[in-house]
């Protein structure tokens, strides 16, 4: 056990405006890991999970592997950890669970939040998509879960700005929700 | 006057306003201008330049004269168009352009002074004395021309901005637009329907017409109510389409609270930008007036907008009214004024052969000479037959025909085309990519051809989007031809209005063109029409057409000015949505904040990062002396300072060494395992991109780090030599610049306080760097110093940034030690010569900064070629060097170096200085300069000169690097 207290990002209770809900998931377990040219297939072989296509994510038990950008894709989940990945992957294997600040937005609003700040058309977005785009000004991993549900990564040191414009952003929408009401 | 059985207003839901201090009742469903009209009140505004008085002339957003202040509690805007303002209950609006009040206005002596103040008069009138222009003339026009006035304070309302995407946005719901959205949304396209007023349905509203036999309102309630059933379409009500973008995207701005009174969390306005992979103009058209002596006179409006004022809001502004056409248009608004009990004077129509109208007095080729009544139109008079006649009405229409909403097709540059049948520009056909137009908009003036070409352009647009239309049946309605003989301007005497925006006469435009000012771009800006916040909606066309009449021109020959975006104005504030203060970019915060700004330290920002400035302790009454403390601490016991800020790169691969060698100008791959080294980056322009670290953690494995303020600018160097050069290689790297937490611990007792945190003595030597672990933590130890003392930098993941700072702060402060911030750092570095982007700007070179040596003989890097290009190097250049006053005086950054005894100009400057700061090592001021071949002059005395700041010293030419010349001490 270490000695050092591990803090998360930021460590704060969730919010629910118009019955969508945004929450901070702490100390998030990422690896990114970016396949030396032609050894995507080969990477995702060894790892049991094939390499993900651009915006898209592959899954298997609780680790998925989600497409974070040129060459790249960040394994997510319980079992992610530097230490339990094969031997050999030809592969660049980069710990960036500390990197990002992990957040979800679940709801049916979660679509109209999201139109505020990132400039795609998220209405149809489905379990197994991932982009990489912008939330304001801030760099983004977006994966959809489905339902109305999303997962948001961006850089740790931005998350007090992150969160407070997601927010905004929903109460925005919550009172013109009030207007139609 | 209200007229019962009238509108479209919630009559069951009175509402009171105030305009001009006074209280005032209308209805849910009234706009500012509907309202004032039931309230008979007539001058609502003084005009731009002669202050006359001024009534509404439209019902519509190109209203040039019903500008007025909307007073919220936390806002004041001005130049909202009381015709588009919708009235809520507590609505405080105010009069603009006029002192002290509306009906006594002391600047209408403007008015007198008339003949003196014709088109470009501050052009002629006061050019002399060339010096009075700034200081008096101007201050004195501004003060006396205007609109309305500005708060002065930041605008606290909340704003809102969105993007949405659709297959199809139709822009204006009226009978095209309607049509065109039914035709796309039944055949399942995903519709975009945006509409700027409150309750769409255009003129269809606005005019009692029939569809299928019944009122056209049922037929606008029955498509509204389709559309609303459809979950593939979006009404966007209160949202005006204003501008048109490359790659189809769209702006667009919803008035979203202005029409209630301020509610929590509801933004005032929301600024859209719309991408749609097709899109249909179906924006109607403008009416335009008729230009004639004194037109401008309260109660002289557009014909139309008597129309829309008396079938949407029950409200006419006179008991008895003339009309003014040179079209038929008007005579259904004859007709319902009649039925609705409003007395028609006459209509008094241009064209010798117009046609009769049962029950009303027309006078056929007849114009209209002159409009009277100051405060409000009393009589007006006409000729017929060289016969000249008055009638005493209190309200005229006019109407000088349509103009197509010709805007959006002109903003990607598109010019508009003439055509001689209309009277009128059209939209050139393709000017804006996926959009097609219909209805008035493209010239088809009768409800069957907008409802026609609304289908039509739905059809087309489906086919494009690869959609098949189902079979589409028209509704029956009128499709009476339009008839028009242009007149634009009466002859006659005295001053006829074109532009009432901006007081832009008849005789202006002539006097233009008179002057030479024949293009009707110098036109334009001569005489400032079309350039007031309408921007010319009602009065462009007729202004050129006068010009193209003085120059002896057609108008197709004279062609028109450019529409640009946005059609109408924009609240900045939206556009700008949470940008406001501290929205302004993302904060970057440390994991050591709270426990920085618990010790009272102020906070700078770097890099979008929150750094400590330094840390105050109780009696310091100066950040010098806590500066100074910090230095000196750093000098002669541990000091410890987060530099989590610094970019770290994640660099892996069997090709990794090579990688690094060709984005350094010195050799990496040499380097053992376990090292550290400092590199420089160039360019690829030869200059100096960044400098920094990096270790070689593996033999495959490095960690790069950049400077706070480089770190995205490395990143994107690198992917870009990655992406260019080296496509194939076994290279690749991430940023984990957010994944460490990083300190620096500096000083003589660094040893012993790194030997305290990890439970043993660190055995690294300089320029080490190994894995350790801190308290149960795999962290990462260097051996590396940027303020000249024995340092080290320890690094944990970032969720253990905040403990172990807080640890490290504890241990430090035992030993003797403790923070040290930003400005120590600074003075620290510049003791040591050490450089920062102060010194690397962009225009520096390795042999500027004494570092042509760090560019490796053996191999290539990037920027080598372009830094040996002739003046990369040499005497002539300025080259870095360190500075020391004479005497102990203050010495500024940015101050300009001169050699002792020439003269003080631009031309004799030698040198610039970049970083100061005060050592309290060497109890002197000391800077950081670049001096023409300034290595060749250390022990030369220099004069200092910074103007802006008033300081002028002399100054002895050093070696940059003041303290510990030979590094001793951090190899110690």
């Amino acid at each position: 056990m270490p000695d050092l207290i591990a803090k998360p990002a930021l460590g704060v209770a969730p919010v629910t405006h118009a019955g969508t809900t945004l929450a901070e998931i702490p100390l998030p377990q990422i690896i990114a890991i970016a396949p030396y040219p032609g050894q995507a297939a080969a990477v995702g072989a060894a790892l049991g999970l094939a390499f993900p296509a651009p915006n898209t994510v592959s899954e298997s038990g609780g680790a998925r592997l989600v497409w974070a950008g040129r060459d790249m894709a960040f394994l997510i989940g319980a079992e992610a950890s530097a230490a339990t990945l094969p031997e050999g992957l030809a592969a660049m294997v980069s710990d960036q669970s500390d990197a990002w600040v992990m957040l979800t937005l679940v709801g049916p609003r979660a679509v109209d939040v999201l139109a505020r700040l990132v400039p795609l058309d998220l209405r149809a977005a489905q379990r197994g998509q991932a982009f990489r785009s912008a939330l304001g000004h801030m760099p983004l991993v977006l994966i959809a879960e489905g339902e109305g549900g999303f997962t948001l990564l961006t850089f740790r040191s931005m998350a007090r700005t992150a969160w407070h414009e997601i927010e905004e952003a929903m109460a925005k929408v919550e009172a013109r929700l009030a207007l139609s009401a | 006057m209200r007229i019962d059985g009238k509108g479209r207003i919630d009559r069951t839901r009175p509402v009171t306003f105030r305009f001009d201090g006074r209280s005032y009742a209308g209805y849910r469903g009234d706009t500012l201008a509907s309202a004032l009209i039931a309230n008979d009140v007539r001058v609502v505004g003084r005009s731009f330049k002669y202050h006359r008085p001024r009534g509404i002339l439209t019902a519509g957003p190109e209203e040039p004269n019903a500008l007025v202040e909307v007073v919220g509690p936390a806002n004041q805007t001005p130049n909202t168009r009381a015709t588009v303002q919708e009235l809520f209950e507590g609505l405080v609006a105010r009069s603009q352009n006029r002192w002290p009040s509306l009906g006594f206005d002391l600047l209408e002596v403007n008015d007198l002074a008339a003949p003196f103040l014709s088109a470009g008069f501050y052009y002629k009138t006061f050019m002399w004395p060339r010096r009075f222009w700034e200081g008096l003339y101007e201050p004195l026009i501004r003060r006396a021309a205007g609109l309305g006035r500005l708060s002065g304070k930041h605008d606290e309302g909340l704003y809102e901005k969105a993007w949405a995407h659709c297959d199809l946005l139709v822009i204006g719901a009226g009978p095209a637009g309607l049509m065109a959205a039914l035709v796309a949304a039944r055949a399942g396209a995903d519709v975009i329907l945006c509409d700027e007023s409150a309750e769409p349905g255009g003129r269809l509203l606005a005019d009692e017409g029939m569809i299928d036999g019944a009122p056209a309102a049922e037929w606008v309630a029955r498509v509204l109510a389709e559309l609303a059933d459809l979950p593939n379409v979006r009404l966007m009500r209160r949202t005006t389409v204003t501008g048109v973008y490359d790659d189809s995207t769209f702006g667009a701005l919803e008035r979203v609270g202005l029409h209630r009174s301020p509610r929590p969390n509801l933004p005032r306005e929301c600024f859209w930008r719309i991408v749609a992979k097709r899109s249909v103009l179906a924006a109607g058209a403008l009416e335009r007036g008729i230009a004639f002596q004194d037109n401008d006179r309260p109660g002289v409006m557009m014909a139309s907008a008597l129309a829309t004022y008396l079938n949407r809001y029950g409200v006419v502004p006179g008991k008895r009214v003339a009309l003014f056409a040179n079209n038929d248009s008007v005579r259904a608004t004859a007709r319902s004024l009649m039925a609705a009990g409003v007395e028609v004077a006459a209509i008094l129509d241009s064209r010798p052969d117009a046609p009769d109208e049962p029950g009303i007095v027309v006078h056929k080729g007849a114009v209209v000479q002159r409009a009277r009544g100051r405060m409000g139109l009393r009589e007006i008079s006409f000729t017929k037959d060289g016969r000249a006649q008055r009638l005493e009405v209190e309200c005229l229409g006019l109407s000088g025909g349509w103009n197509p909403s010709v805007h959006l097709t002109c903003h990607l540059n598109g010019r508009p085309r003439w055509s001689e049948d209309l009277a009128a520009f059209v939209p050139m056909e393709g000017a804006v990519p996926g959009m097609l137009v219909a209805g008035a908009a493209g010239g088809s003036f009768s409800t069957h051809g907008c409802l026609a070409s609304g289908a039509e352009a739905a059809r087309a647009s489906l086919e494009a989007l690869g959609r098949a239309a189902g079979a589409v049946e028209l509704p029956r309605a009128e499709d009476a031809p339009y008839v028009i003989a242009p007149l634009w301007a009466v002859a006659g005497k005295g001053r006829a209005w074109l532009d009432f925006a901006n007081d832009v006469t008849v005789k202006d435009v002539a006097l233009a063109a008179q002057e030479g000012f024949r293009s009707v771009e110098h036109m334009k800006r001569y005489t400032t029409q079309g350039m007031a916040p309408d921007q010319g909606k009602s009065s462009n066309v007729a202004a050129l057409a006068v010009l193209a009449d003085a120059t002896g021109r057609g108008i197709a020959e004279t062609g028109t000015t450019t529409f640009r975006p946005p059609y109408t104005p924009v609240s900045i504030a939206a556009m700008g949505a949470g940008g406001r203060g501290a929205g302004f970019a993302p904060q970057r915060f440390l994991t050591s904040d709270q426990a920085s700004r618990d010790r009272g330290a102020p906070m700078v920002e770097a890099g979008l990062w929150y750094r400590p400035s330094y840390f105050p302790k109780p009696g310091e009454t100066t950040w010098r002396e806590a500066c100074d403390r910090e230095v000196r601490m750093v000098r002669e016991s541990v000091g410890v300072t987060d530099v989590s800020t610094l970019g770290k790169i994640d660099i892996q691969g069997p090709d990794a060494a090579r990688f690094l060698d060709l984005v350094y100008t010195n050799t990496f791959s040499t380097l053992p395992v376990g090292k550290v080294r400092y590199g420089l980056m160039l360019r690829e322009d030869g200059h100096v991109l960044d400098d920094g670290t990096c270790a070689r953690l593996g033999d495959q494995h490095w960690l790069m780090t950049t400077t706070t303020a480089a770190a995205g600018l490395v990143m994107r160097h690198l992917d870009f030599v990655s992406q260019a050069f080296c496509a194939g290689w076994q290279v690749r790297f991430a940023s984990v610049t957010e994944g460490w937490a990083q300190f620096a611990i500096a000083g003589p007792k660094a040893r012993a306080l790194v030997a305290s945190a990890l439970g043993h003595a660190p055995d690294l030597p300089f320029m080490g760097c190994a894995p350790v672990t801190v308290q149960g933590v795999a962290g990462r130890l260097f051996r590396i110093s940027f303020s000249g003392e024995e340092g080290y930098e320890l690094a944990v993941p970032t969720r253990y940034g905040e403990a172990l700072f807080r640890d490290l702060t504890a241990r430090a402060e035992t030993m003797g030690g403790g923070l040290y911030g930003m400005e120590a750092l600074n003075v620290l570095r510049i003791e040591k010569g050490f450089i920062t982007h102060a010194e690397i700007h962009g225009r520096i070179t390795a042999f500027d900064i004494g570092m042509e040596k760090m560019v490796s003989a053996k191999k290539d890097c990037i920027g080598k070629a372009a830094a040996a290009r002739p003046g990369m190097t040499g005497p002539a250049r300025a080259q870095l060097v360190g500075l020391k006053p004479l005497t102990d005086s203050v010495i500024t950054a940015g101050a300009h170096l001169f050699a002792q005894g020439v003269d003080l100009v631009r031309e004799q400057s030698a040198g610039y200085v970049t970083s100061v700061g005060y050592s309290p090592t060497l109890h002197s001021h000391l800077a950081l300069a670049f001096l023409d071949n300034g290595r060749a002059r250390h022990g030369e005395t220099v004069r200092l000169v910074d103007r802006l700041r008033g300081v002028d010293v002399l100054c002895t030419v050093t070696d940059p690097v003041f303290h510990d010349p030979k590094g001793e001490k951090l190899r110690a």
